[in-house]
């Protein structure tokens, strides 16, 4: 019996049948629920790593070791980790490897959308796409035949639309797989520049050997039809393609690097008109450019943004879609929003009536950069919010300095952060750091971490003590506070903005979403001192909101868990409690 | 088994249970022996922003995305997230409203105004248009709560689903001692939409 699976799902299921026993990830969208899945199957030992990169170099060992390991990430995180990836490509493996980059065209969560196919082209590693959950599985398996035949980690590229979207599987079997022998091999693992030579040499050699391997591997097949256009794709494109012009001739890519230039020759030489259907950027169409062959591609899709079925029926078939009934409406947007009773929102409340400047980091909080509370300046990668603040200090001066904060996640600032507070300490910045303590990875699904003291599993381990971590850098003042308690709080940054050392400051509170306390008051707006003043609604809560017709505010029961926030920012004490 | 393609948009505010309705209306397409491809937005849209989910079932799905102009059935569980993915309706879908108003952030600031009749607005342009108030219905049925059943019921109806392939899969999912309630629930959404 087939089984309704996502594309993450196939992937942990490609593993568990091709024999993983390691993998390691830092969570990340779309990428999070490979490694959250492989978890649940008996035998593998799965593992939270506190970043992409120590993630990859867990899989990495255990390859060494001689186990079939994976190592999943979104596609930013393959940055991250991309100092040990380039490397890995020189030592190949020994237990098969793979490496899963989950690229975000759309930016659905993401800061950027880089295609991560340049990748293996940059490190010189297989790239392999597959294009729904049965081939994520099936391609998953294969993925660990080619690491181990050619000697090299494999590139397994997928995208948010294939790793979130659910299709049918047939489960295979799961076959006995013993660990590979260990055997120490200093001239293959140490990559001294006197054995990193010729591996080099040995990488150039098995690229040779893969681009053979694409003309003949199942991961690629051309599917005849009218000859007049012939297609050239990959991934979830190509049922996008399938979906509006079935009847056309495809060469669907399974490998996409290195790519079978001999199998593309002769597909082109069949068809009158040769167009490659890729998301993102030129990869596949700017090779064949370059081997003479004309063919079209960007000059027709843009390398901006994710496809749609309607875009390549309007772009190859020139068809426009049925008139849509037109509203005589304004439809206002809904953005996301940080939830009721968040610990976070009383901290950028604060920061944003002391006006002082937030560089920021990644995760839920970055939501407290919208409208209305409107308090970042800065956002741009994990853990960057630290290396910013202490630039832009040295930058400006030590007023500025007085003026700025650096804020990030408790999970974040474990995954990189902790590397830019010692340069803080080392050169002498005076930065205020608050770390927004929610005691979980709380954007990606509340995935445990370092400081939670749980693993991956939920089993108790050994917490990370934040403040130990704090005072063993060399930061003097490390102060814990609640980010309920809006006055301390406020005291508190002014107290360590003003002191011309670097401090950390902790805001403690877990997650609204994962500690249900029961609703002990309830408040209500009187409507008789209330002078809609909208300080309250400035919280941007769905707790409370602004009444037009009587020009105050009034709560949301259904929304307001009475976490005691906006009763603290109201200054005519119009916000009360209602007796019981 | 023949069945033209179905394909089945339901929007909604993040934690209204969208999600779980379009997992057991792709589950009973499984069970029924069809192809089935769904797709969901995850990350930043879980925070109280507008959430969206996909089903197609039929002999041969490619794309789980469902082609602009060509939702046969789109079920809202916010009005005006109802009016928001109109433009993806095919000419002749049908629309499902729930008649619940959430307020999203613009409007709860001050900053927009909720076009109060926008359900109303969206059956004038879209002639099979139904609006019901869920959670009213479910109350009469015995439980507020089982308001996503009467939405899981309609949409049954509306698709022509047989109700015993439904009623499976909502015993699977509420507790026994509600069991009774939820299929009183979903059976009032069928007779809605037949």
């Amino acid at each position: 019996m087939k089984q309704l699976m996502s594309g993450n799902e196939g992937i942990a299921r490609g593993a568990y049948e091709a024999g993983v026993t390691v993998a390691a990830a830092y969570p990340g969208t779309p990428s999070t629920e490979v490694v959250s899945n492989l978890a649940d199957y008996a035998g593998v030992y799965s593992e939270w790593s506190p970043n992409e990169k120590v993630a990859l170099e867990v899989a990495m060992g255990a390859s060494f070791g001689g186990a079939r390991s994976l190592a999943a990430m979104k596609h930013v995180g393959v940055n991250v980790a991309a100092d040990p990836l380039f490397t890995f490509a020189y030592t190949g493996v020994n237990g098969g490897c793979v490496v899963v980059s989950a690229d975000d065209p759309g930016m659905h969560s993401s800061q950027n959308e880089q295609d991560n196919r340049g990748y293996g082209i940059f490190a010189k590693l297989p790239v392999v796409e597959p294009s729904d959950s049965q081939e994520a599985k099936d391609f998953t398996r294969l993925a660990f035949d080619i690491s181990e035949r050619f000697d090299c980690p494999v590139m397994l590229r997928v995208t948010t639309r294939l790793c979130h979207s659910q299709s049918l599987v047939e489960l295979g079997d799961v076959p006995e797989r013993p660990l590979m022998e260990y055997k120490k091999n200093s001239q293959k693992y140490v990559m001294l520049p006197v054995n990193a030579r010729p591996r080099h040499v040995a990488v150039e050699k098995r690229m040779a050997e893969l681009r053979e391997y694409a003309e003949q591997t199942p991961l690629n097949r051309i599917e005849w039809g009218d000859r007049r256009l012939g297609i050239i794709t990959t991934g979830i494109v190509y049922q996008y393609l399938k979906e509006v012009m079935s009847e056309v001739s495809i060469l669907k890519l399974g490998l996409t690097n290195p790519l079978p230039e001999q199998m593309i020759r002769d597909f082109s030489a069949q068809v009158e008109r040769l167009v490659v259907l890729e998301e993102l950027e030129p990869v596949i169409e700017t090779q064949i450019k370059a081997w003479g062959i004309a063919v079209e591609g960007k000059d027709l899709f843009s390398n901006i943004g994710e496809y749609s079925p309607e875009l390549i029926e309007a772009r190859l078939l020139e068809k426009t879609l049925p008139a849509a009934p037109v509203l005589q409406r304004d439809i206002p947007p809904r953005p996301p929003l940080l939830c009721p009773g968040c610990p976070h929102r009383g901290v950028f409340n604060t920061l944003r009536t002391m006006r002082v400047a937030v560089i920021g980091d990644i995760g839920c909080y970055t939501l407290g950069a919208l409208p209305p509370l409107d308090a970042m300046d800065t956002m741009v990668d994990m853990g960057a919010s630290i290396g910013n603040a202490l630039g832009i200090q040295k930058a400006r001066g030590e007023e500025f300095a007085r003026r700025s904060v650096a804020v990030i996640g408790d999970s974040t600032f474990i995954h990189s952060g902790i590397t830019g507070l010692i340069d803080i300490v080392y050169n002498q910045g005076q930065t205020t750091v608050i770390i927004l303590d929610n005691d979980t990875t709380a954007m990606t699904g509340h995935q445990e971490h370092p400081a939670t003291g749980r693993t991956i599993k939920g089993e108790p381990t050994r917490r990370l003590d934040l403040e130990a971590l704090c005072r063993a850098i060399g930061i003097q003042h490390i102060q814990v506070v609640d980010p309920l308690q809006l006055d301390l709080l406020k005291q508190t940054i002014k107290t360590e903005l003003e002191r011309p050392e670097p401090s950390v400051i902790i805001a403690r509170r877990p997650c609204a979403l994962l500690v249900k306390e029961p609703v002990r008051v309830r408040y209500y707006v009187d409507e008789e001192i209330c002078n809609g003043c909208r300080l309250c609604i400035r919280l941007g809560c769905t707790g409370i909101h602004w009444k037009e017709e009587d020009k105050v505010a009034q709560f949301n029961p259904d929304n307001c868990i009475s976490c005691g926030l906006c009763p603290q920012v109201c200054k005519f004490d119009a916000i009360k409690t209602v007796e019981e | 088994m023949t069945q033209a393609t179905r394909n089945i948009l339901i929007v909604g505010v993040g934690g209204q249970g969208t999600l779980m309705t379009s997992r057991i209306l792709a589950r009973v397409a499984v069970n029924m022996g069809y192809d089935v491809k769904a797709t969901e937005v995850h990350g930043m849209a879980q925070r109280g922003g507008s959430v969206i989910s996909e089903v197609r079932y039929g002999e041969k799905i490619y794309s789980p995305v469902i082609k602009k102009g060509d939702v046969d059935v789109l079920l809202a569980f916010e009005k005006l997230e109802a009016a928001r993915w109109i433009p993806y309706l095919k000419p002749g879908g049908k629309v499902i409203i729930n008649d619940v108003r959430v307020d999203p952030l613009p409007v709860m600031t001050g900053k927009a105004k909720y076009p109060d009749d926008i359900a109303q607005h969206i059956a004038e342009l879209v002639p099979d248009t139904t609006i019901v108030d869920a959670t009213d219905m479910a109350a009469e049925c015995g439980s507020a709560k089982a308001a996503n059943v009467v939405l899981v019921g309609m949409l049954a109806g509306a698709l022509g689903i047989p109700g015993d392939e439904v009623e499976k899969a909502v015993a699977e999912m509420v507790p026994a001692k509600a069991l009774e309630t939820n299929i009183k629930a979903y059976r009032r959404g069928v007779e809605l939409c037949k």
